[in-house]
């Protein structure tokens, strides 16, 4: 799998680009299996970096969304509350929300693409 | 058809059958009432708008359709008492028929919890009776029997350390939990208001004492600590957790669902745990499943004691026992009466069935089994951590997963071969996890047969990996689609041609 170079991620399995839209990668939804709920804050709700701003359910377990940078959310992916699917279909375009970024240098703290990948066939070696 | 043989299941005729509402025909019933022998009542008049005399759609069969309804739904059951149940971290054990019969006397069958005190003396003598081994099990100080299961347990436990930390001025923030925990552990912990701060494991597999010592602040509430772990290993130092807890004021909980491991062997008491909960549904042999009814005793240190539930088993001035309600400091009821009764009756028959040596034995064969399942599938299944085994084994799916065969088409072709299947994908930490514990039920021929069929599935893998895919493929219904069960389920019965 290689990992579009547009966006930055986290060692938590998420992505997000530099306009703040924010989604899990291809690994996490792959190591999930089928996802059934997604669970996802209010617009207008403060997410902050490193902390959990949702969660996603799949036939295997429930597990925490961590926020990448701190911002407002401004939008948030409806579609995905009656096809959760979309994510295990195409979790680089199945977006989750879209927030204002708070502090944009945030951004460089996180792993590009290809660290990303390096991370997880590290991770996938244990 | 079958790639390979079992030695254990065979073919067997398995009837079908449907919904006991759909075998219904108006007017069947399987009871005649006796002439009415008494002035009758006006229901109408009695009840007003309360009336109803249409019951809806309630099934009208005979009463041989309602015995055979309920026989052959039994014959699609799996039980521990047909083979072994190695899902893990559940202790599957076999329930000593000396339980029923105890449970089952008429003096202890017919007793009422609202009956007088001065009456009930034999129940609450079970009671503390029970009380006193289970303290002397753990080596804690106090306890309450009342929460119905163990994640009930794991609340009450952590509202007594809420409770405690308020007294002192700061109820703090946090709860740590280990990233191989129970998935109950952090949802009891936001439960009761604490955020929830994960704790990574070493590469042994244990709690990364350094990660501890750097996370451990005066916000942190309490650790809550499963020992052994989720991946059936003894956390060594365990004692050193706990004086960094105790240290910073926290403190340490223990998740005792894997007390199968420790009991007549090591006290969780005397490495240092301030709370923690037993599953008598499972280390003491009660019914686990089926409704059970559960039961999760918690047992705290004295710090702990004023905090436990009302109300409290204490013996009066004048010798006899009875329940004492005015406790101020007390998190309150967390159960209608007493607890689930019944499951006291049979855990103290269990451990007096047994006695102190036979508990031992039961720990160290519990212990010995799941070694023995170990080795015998070493080098067939990948071992992710080496550390030595307790009471489970944790395998992954690595070398399997090469020809694209996951822990959970492992485990559905193993019902093929008689088993109930392990425990999947669980602990978190390990990716395509096979969890087994085959408890100190399983003779050894047993186990044998649980070996031989892990391994012929290993070659079935390496063979004919569709074939596995597939699986199951003896049982009356394939492989359900457990996706589209929780993305669309259908949560009721309705009856054809009927809108409802």
């Amino acid at each position: 799998m290689s990992y579009p170079s547009d966006r930055k991620y986290t060692k938590e399995h998420e992505w997000i680009t530099a306009d703040g839209t924010i989604g899990i990668t291809h690994h996490a939804q792959d190591s999930l299996g089928d996802i059934v709920f997604v669970e996802l804050p209010k617009v207008g709700a403060e997410i902050t970096a490193g902390k959990t701003f949702g969660t996603v359910e799949s036939v295997k377990a429930v597990s925490d969304l961590y926020a990448p940078v701190s911002g407002t959310v401004t939008a948030t992916n409806e579609a995905l509350a009656t096809a959760p699917e979309q994510v295990n279909k195409d979790a680089h375009g199945a977006w989750m929300v879209k927030i204002n970024l708070k502090n944009p240098a945030e951004l460089n703290a996180l792993l590009s693409a290809a660290d990303y990948e390096k991370f997880v066939s590290e991770e996938a070696g244990h | 058809m079958t790639k390979h043989m079992t030695r254990k299941a065979t073919r067997h005729i398995s009837q079908n059958e449907g919904l006991i509402f759909e075998k219904s025909s108006p007017g069947k019933a399987a009871w005649k009432l006796p002439p009415l022998d008494v002035p009758e009542v006006d229901t109408a008049k009695l009840l007003g708008k309360q009336e109803r005399k249409d019951l809806g759609d309630m099934p009208e069969v005979s009463e041989i359709e309602i015995i055979r309804h309920f026989t052959r739904l039994s014959t699609w059951n799996y039980a521990i008492d047909l083979g072994m149940y190695p899902l893990g971290s559940c202790t599957m054990k076999y329930n000593p028929r000396v339980n029923e019969f105890v449970a089952r006397i008429e003096g202890l069958a017919n007793g009422h919890p609202y009956q007088a005190e001065k009456i009930s003396q034999g129940a609450l003598r079970i009671i503390r009776t029970l009380s006193d081994c289970l303290l002397e099990i753990t080596g804690m100080d106090a306890i309450t029997l009342q929460p119905a299961a163990g994640a009930q347990g794991e609340l009450t436990g952590l509202l007594m350390v809420r409770a405690y930390h308020q007294s002192k001025g700061n109820a703090r923030k946090k709860i740590l939990i280990p990233d191989s925990a129970h998935g109950t552990n952090p949802a009891t912990a936001a439960t009761v208001g604490y955020a929830v701060e994960n704790l990574k494991s070493n590469e042994r597999g244990m709690v990364d004492v350094a990660a501890l010592a750097a996370q451990m602040n005066e916000d942190v509430a309490a650790l809550m600590v499963t020992n052994p772990n989720t991946l059936g290993v003894f956390e060594q130092e365990i004692a050193k957790i706990a004086e960094l807890m105790h240290a910073k004021g926290g403190l340490l909980y223990m998740d005792g669902a894997n007390m199968n491991a420790l009991v007549a062997k090591a006290r969780p008491g005397d490495f240092g745990v301030d709370v923690m909960h037993l599953n008598l549904h499972k280390t003491f042999s009660t019914p686990h499943g089926g409704g059970g009814p559960g039961s999760g005793p918690v047992a705290v240190k004295k710090v702990l004691a004023p905090f436990l539930p009302t109300p409290v088993l204490i013996t009066k001035p004048d010798g006899t026992l009875g329940f004492e309600y005015n406790c101020p400091q007390s998190v309150g009821r967390v159960r209608a009466f007493y607890g689930n009764f019944g499951m006291f009756i049979r855990a103290l028959a269990y451990i007096f069935a047994n006695g102190p040596d036979g508990l031992r034995q039961t720990t160290e064969d519990a212990v010995l089994n799941a070694n023995y399942i170990r080795k015998g599938l070493e080098g067939v299944y990948d071992l992710p951590y080496s550390t030595p085994s307790m009471h489970e084994v944790v395998f992954s799916d690595r070398l399997q997963s090469k020809k694209g065969v996951k822990t959970m088409d492992l485990a559905k072709r193993l019902i093929d071969y008689g088993f109930h299947p392990y425990t999947t994908a669980f602990p978190l930490i390990v990716p395509g996890a096979l969890m087994i514990e085959p408890t100190e039920s399983e003779p050894k021929e047993e186990l044998d047969l649980f070996i031989e069929a892990m391994k012929s599935i290993a070659e079935e893998v390496e063979e004919d990996p569709q074939y596995v895919l597939d699986a199951p493929h003896n049982t009356r219904i394939s492989r359900l689609d457990e996706t589209a069960a929780a993305r669309k389920p259908v949560l009721r019965w309705k009856p054809e041609g009927k809108a409802v």
